[in-house]
């Protein structure tokens, strides 16, 4: 069974139609990427996916229970995370603090636990401290735990959503243009990040541009299209389909 | 000594200390060097003080802004004269009225935040001054066809607070020392604004406080890192409400009587005042801000006597001009110090003209607006 199945899923904003009937499954373990011109509904897509927007119509199943039209926290609660297209950090909060922000879907501690910081209420603030280290370690950010997050460098900033998102536990991660403005020697260390990702038994749902990461990283890919997938299957093949020349690679092909 | 702070900071035992000792004799020197009047300034800057704390947790800590904010303080002022006063004939003891306050305006705050969870804002801001005048009205008018409020007369003959049989609304003397009522509440609300105090630090330290300063951020990356915006945000609403109703039972066994024109709009806006001028969302700034706002008015009120001895007579009537005074003041500190006196970490940041920052959320918004 699929991990991730989208089953014809639309999406109309008034008189838009952002998506039409799309179709698409994700396996457990891989790396699944989303291409698309701009204004396809990719982000769309991923909004609909995480609960920020109502779908218009269809089904989307994490590991066979629906999750359309779910509260986003309910979403992340069944293991699927997110970063966005644009950046948005928790800017004036340090960037460790940004990534204790995405434990607290797995941790309890409420108000009295807070106030009276008994045993257990400590212990779980430790752990969500260490574990909190752990990823900024794991992405690449040791030691800017301190550093205001709105101060990060760009590049660290996606970083860091990256580990704020890895903080909730995802069994998905889902990431939206995570290298748009990198440079290439930025773009090759998050290619390898996500293959570390991959490798530590997340599965990876990838919205990218850049058609020789997706090509180097991805599984299978998806095309999206003025709302519609148009094409799916291994790189190689999605390369040389030819509505994938004509709508997205404009002719040329890579 | 030389370097007197300095050696404070490095033995903040002892600083402590002197701060404890400072604290404790406050209201005999105040007594004797600006007069009896001047304690109960004190005893009203140690509720205001709980109140902007309070206000706080609900503006600074979640970024919800919030002008109704005193009806939490007039239904734990109310609250405390129906089951403490001659009003239905009931005289419970305070330890049971106080906290049953502080859980009547705690429900209301959420009871009142559910309906506003989806606006921000300007909208916010609106729909919760309505909900502060709503109580106010309610309280005006509930004398009739039941007298519940005993309406604009107010509920009089408030029980004082008694301890174990000693009563904090009669004068005693203790170890010789001749103490009035004033200078007893003075320490046990003392007592309830360290516990405030402490309540608010803890809380924003924690897992919740974070919660609340991601959703002040952003709220749909809160939401999207999986906090549930909705009952986060009630919680915040309700613990802010929660101190108004505490801070209200204090008041009304402190007066000994309420009337719904103690909770007009205007002290709502004051202990915002408070807050933004202190700095939000930081402990010692918004204590200073209530502290300030609430011994500055009375200050004012010389200029009257001033004139006199200047002028011969009163030439600008006291009070118009204290409003005057204050406003600018208000003007000039925006001005120069926009994130207050002591302004928080996050907001220091906030008003340093962060363009990036800014850019950044204007970018955000196309993103995700469900
Ligand atoms: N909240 C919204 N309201 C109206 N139209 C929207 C909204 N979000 C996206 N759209 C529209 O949906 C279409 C797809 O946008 P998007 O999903 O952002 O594309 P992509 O991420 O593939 O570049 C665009 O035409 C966009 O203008
Ligand atoms: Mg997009």
């Amino acid at each position: 069974m699929a991990l991730l199945s989208v089953e014809n899923v639309a999406k109309r904003f008034g008189g838009l139609s952002a998506l039409e009937a799309v179709s698409l499954s994700v396996n457990a373990g891989e790396v699944y990427g989303l291409i698309g011109p701009n204004g396809a509904g990719k982000t769309t897509l991923f909004n609909c996916m995480t609960g920020l927007y109502t779908v218009s119509d269809g089904a989307i199943r994490l590991d066979g229970v629906p999750i359309q039209n779910r509260k986003p926290h309910v979403i992340v609660g069944r293991g699927f995370a997110r970063t966005f297209q644009n950046i948005r950090q928790f800017a004036n909060m340090t960037a460790l603090e940004n990534v204790m922000v995405g434990r607290h879907v797995r941790t309890r501690t409420g108000v009295l636990g807070a106030v009276l910081r008994d045993r257990r209420s400590r212990a779980e603030e430790q752990v969500i401290r260490d574990r909190s280290r752990e990823l900024m370690e794991f992405v690449g950010l040791k030691n800017r735990g301190r550093t205001l997050a709105g101060h990060l460098a760009y590049g660290d900033q996606r970083r860091l959503e990256i580990a704020r998102a890895l903080a909730t536990d995802p069994k998905l991660l889902a990431l939206d243009e995570p290298v748009a403005g990198m440079n290439p020697n930025e773009r090759r260390e998050m290619g390898e990040l996500f293959l570390k990702l991959r490798a530590s038994g997340i599965t990876l749902l990838l919205i990218e541009h850049d058609v020789k990461l997706v090509m180097g990283v991805c599984d299978r890919v998806a095309v999206l299209d003025y709302g519609k997938k148009i094409a799916e299957g291994v790189p190689d093949e999605v390369r040389r389909d030819p509505a994938v020349i004509e709508a997205y690679l404009g002719g040329a092909p890579s | 000594m030389r370097n007197g702070p300095e050696w404070l900071r490095r033995h903040p035992g002892f600083a402590y200390g002197l701060l404890a000792a400072l604290l404790a004799v406050l209201p005999f020197i105040v007594g004797a060097g600006l007069g009896k009047g001047w304690v109960r300034v004190l005893d009203f800057a140690l509720l205001y003080t709980m109140l902007a704390l309070g206000l706080n947790i609900v503006v600074g800590y979640a970024g919800l802004l919030d002008l109704g904010y005193i009806a939490f303080y007039a239904l734990g002022a109310y609250l405390f004269a129906w089951l403490s006063s001659p009003q239905f004939g009931l005289h419970l003891p305070f330890w049971l009225v106080l906290p049953l306050g502080a859980m009547l305006a705690g429900s209301f705050g959420a009871l009142l935040g559910a309906p506003t969870l989806r606006l921000r804002g300007d909208y916010l801001a609106i729909v919760t001054l309505g909900f502060g005048e709503i109580i106010r009205i309610f309280m005006n008018n509930l004398d009739q066809p039941v007298n519940i409020t005993n309406g604009p007369q107010g509920i009089n003959l408030i029980d004082p607070i008694s301890i174990g049989g000693f009563s904090l609304g009669t004068p005693h003397t203790l170890l010789g020392v001749h103490v009035f009522p004033p200078t007893l509440y003075y320490y046990l609300f003392l007592a309830f604004t360290l516990f405030t105090i402490f309540v608010a630090m803890r809380l924003q330290d924690s897992r919740i406080g974070r919660a609340w300063a991601a959703i002040r951020e952003d709220e749909i990356a809160a939401a999207a890192m999986g906090i549930n915006t909705r009952n986060v945000k009630l919680l915040a609403f309700a613990m802010g409400a929660t101190f108004g109703g505490l801070a209200g039972g204090l008041f009304a066994a402190f007066q000994g009587f309420i009337s719904p024109e103690s909770f007009n709009l205007m002290e709502s806006v004051m202990i915002l005042c408070m807050i933004v001028l202190g700095g939000m969302g930081n402990i010692p700034g918004v204590i200073l801000g209530a502290v300030l706002l609430t011994v500055l008015p009375e200050a004012l009120r010389y200029l009257g006597d001033w004139q006199r001895a200047a002028l011969g007579h009163v030439v600008v009537d006291p009070n118009d001009l204290r409003m005057l005074v204050f406003g600018l003041a208000m003007v000039a500190m925006m001005l120069f110090r926009p994130a207050g006196f002591l302004p928080s970490r996050q907001r220091r940041r906030e008003f340093r003209a962060e363009d990036g920052v800014a850019e950044q959320e204007q970018a955000s918004l196309y993103d995700a607006q469900a």
